[in-house]
């Protein structure tokens, strides 16, 4: 029997867990093209940029187009509508969470945009949402705009029909 | 968020608070640091393993029976750092150093709070200093630094 043990008399007994927390400070430069979709939440729009080889739209921008390789030079703005291509109704509790569970977590795909991004769905029963649901963008109050998604405060359905299958299939 | 006239650039802070189960060698050793004691643990041969294993890094065979060492000890290796970043043990200038305590047969990387690198040597003799007793907790850093011996 081996001894690997070392007796206290500590009333709060032996140590079994260690706290071994890990951060990483860092400083994100969002680039030009990531700047000008970031200036767009500030006054309201969502700002992409199109591909001049295959004229897809992205939105948010990282300043090229994965599939052609070039530089995006025009900027597009984009309408306040989209549809839900997928979503997920979140209902597990985690560590930072900030909005009251269960939320539904979207991916939307705005009107002539190529690329979905998330976006929280409200104003909409949890059984309501579903794929190619039709949403409009609900922005915060105008002084309170700032360079970051978190002007948008959700979406929510606008009643239209839904978008056909083939219109999103793929955004999937 | 700071504004440039072209690019924005934010800071961001990425933490994850993990917690790990210590097992019974590294949850014994925490344990005599909160205690303000060193403690090491036999391997093969009776080499006194410091800080403790659950085996011998050498043989792979089941270490047994914890030895106390130190708080005396001697540097067998040491590098002097002129400019503590935020994240280190101690904001003055100190020596990261390889530590064997009296009893044990291997060093531990831990601080030497010296003064100056002249104070430095390889063999030097140092000795350990603990946080008082009410503000320790078993973890490494209830252990502050060794000093020079004669300095005590």
């Amino acid at each position: 029997m081996s001894d690997q043990t070392y007796v206290t008399s500590d009333p709060r007994g032996s140590i079994t867990q260690l706290a071994t927390p890990s951060r990483l400070e860092y400083f994100f430069t969002a680039g030009t093209s990531l700047s000008k979709n970031l200036r767009g939440y500030q006054r309201g729009q969502f700002i992409g940029q199109r591909c001049p080889v295959c004229s897809k739209v992205y939105v948010p921008s990282r300043g090229s187009c994965p599939v052609d390789g070039v530089a995006l030079t025009e900027e597009v703005e984009l309408k306040n509508t989209g549809t839900v291509t997928t979503f997920c109704v979140v209902n597990v509790p985690f560590a930072g969470q900030s909005i009251k569970i269960p939320y539904i977590a979207g991916q939307i795909l705005l009107d002539g945009a190529n690329l979905s991004f998330m976006g929280l769905i409200q104003e909409c029963e949890l059984e309501e949402v579903r794929m190619g649901m039709r949403v409009e963008a609900v922005w915060v109050d105008k002084e309170d705009l700032v360079p970051s998604l978190a002007s948008v405060k959700y979406f929510r359905p606008t009643g239209e029909p839904d978008a056909a299958y083939e219109t999103y299939q793929e955004y999937l | 968020m700071s504004e440039s006239p072209e690019i924005f650039t934010s800071p961001h802070v990425l933490e994850f608070p993990y917690s790990r189960s210590t097992g019974p060698v590294i949850g014994s050793f925490l344990t005599a640091l909160r205690d303000g004691v060193l403690i090491g643990i036999k391997g093969t041969g009776g080499k006194v393993i410091f800080p403790p294993t659950e085996y011998d890094p050498d043989t792979a065979e089941e270490t047994s029976g914890i030895v106390n060492v130190g708080p005396g000890a001697v540097v067998t290796s040491w590098g002097w750092v002129n400019q503590p970043l935020k994240q280190h043990p101690l904001q003055h200038p100190f020596a990261w150093a390889l530590i064997q305590p009296d009893g044990a047969d291997t060093a531990m990387l831990h601080v030497v709070d010296a003064g100056s690198e002249s104070a430095m040597a390889t063999g030097m003799r140092v000795t350990a200093i603990f946080r008082p007793a009410d503000e320790r907790i078993g973890a490494m850093a209830d252990l502050i630094a060794f000093v020079p011996e004669e300095a005590k």
